[in-house]
């Protein structure tokens, strides 16, 4: 085994900031960018609902 | 009667391929492809960690610090394949002026730039130690800090111009020049005298390290790529709906009519 308890293996035999900023930053990348995606569809859908309930609306009015 | 049959299933899987190039067929399918991406994603990442942090060994130099290694080179390759996709998807759209491959090109541009600033990043975290320094003006980094540039300047572009088609144009063609920075970066370190070391990796050589870390490498590489191809998928869909909003597929859609 290559470490021998979970303290060594945080502290990256001395290069712990310099490894956990690495993956971490990536992680945080690839947890993020779904997410802000996700929130720019969930809006584009919320526009076009909006503008089909706006033109139903201008039918019935105009009948 | 064999051969005419073969004849009918060839012609159909012409007529597949070129409806897959039309906004309307291709939101569902690739609505579909996303979780396969996704799972993909996600066994890739588990057993590159796995051999990343509890297979590989130490380094006889850099210690443990050069585990590192996992996360820069995979982000590196990526940010220069995804530009290189990127440009060639622009330059499809150039030539036979489809929406979807231009579309392609401005889905798969942020997902570039953030390999590249990871790139960027996780190499400074790496020349810190071992170099002494976050930052060098040598010729590796500055090329790849250019790259980042080229992505940014190709997102700015596109959102600066309203028509979206002329947008599309104009950054087809920053894509394809731009496009001449990648062999500049991937030849950096044979080209120029750099503080950067040489190929970890070479097609025309044994690797230089150890079986397992190649490994890691290429399973690392793996999940970036499926990720990167899960995400922009997702975001060619989002643009999709926006540039076809217009249209009556995209009213009729489950999600927007309901």
């Amino acid at each position: 085994m290559m470490w021998n308890s979970p303290s060594e293996f945080f502290a990256m035999g001395g290069y712990a900031l310099y490894v956990w900023s690495s993956f971490g930053a990536c992680a945080l990348v690839i947890l993020l960018e779904p997410i802000v995606i996700r929130m720019r569809n969930n809006a584009v859908i919320r526009r076009l609902k909006q503008q089909l309930i706006a033109e139903c609306f201008d039918k019935e009015s105009s009948q | 009667m064999s051969k005419v049959n073969n004849f009918s299933t060839a012609d159909s899987r012409w007529i597949n391929w070129f409806k897959l190039s039309s906004p309307s067929t291709f939101y569902p399918v690739a609505g579909k492809l996303i979780p396969i991406f996704w799972v993909l994603t996600a066994i890739f990442g588990i057993a590159g960690l796995w051999v990343s942090f509890f297979v590989a060994p130490v380094d006889a130099v850099q210690g443990q610090g050069y585990r590192i290694i996992f996360v820069h080179v995979p982000v590196s390759w990526m940010s220069m394949l995804i530009y290189l996709v990127m440009a060639a998807w622009a330059g499809l759209g150039l030539i036979f002026n489809t929406r979807l491959s231009a579309m392609m090109a401005q889905a798969l541009a942020p997902v570039g730039a953030w390999m590249t600033f990871l790139s960027l990043w996780t190499g400074a975290f790496w020349g810190k130690p071992m170099w002494g320094t976050w930052w060098v003006w040598d010729a590796r980094l500055t090329s790849e800090l250019i790259l980042l540039f080229l992505y940014l300047g190709f997102i700015a572009l596109q959102a600066s111009i309203d028509n979206p088609r002329r947008a599309d144009k104009a950054g087809a063609i920053l894509a394809l020049v731009g496009a001449i920075n990648v062999p500049i970066i991937y030849f950096s370190v044979k080209w120029w005298n750099t503080l950067h070391q040489g190929a970890s990796v070479s097609l025309t050589k044994a690797p230089a390290m150890a079986q397992t870390m190649l490994w890691g490498m290429l399973l690392m590489t793996l999940c970036f790529w499926m990720y990167s191809i899960a995400v922009s998928l997702m975001r060619v869909r989002t643009l999709i709906l926006e540039r076809e909003a217009h249209t009556d597929w995209v009213r009729q859609l489950n999600e927007v009519s309901r």
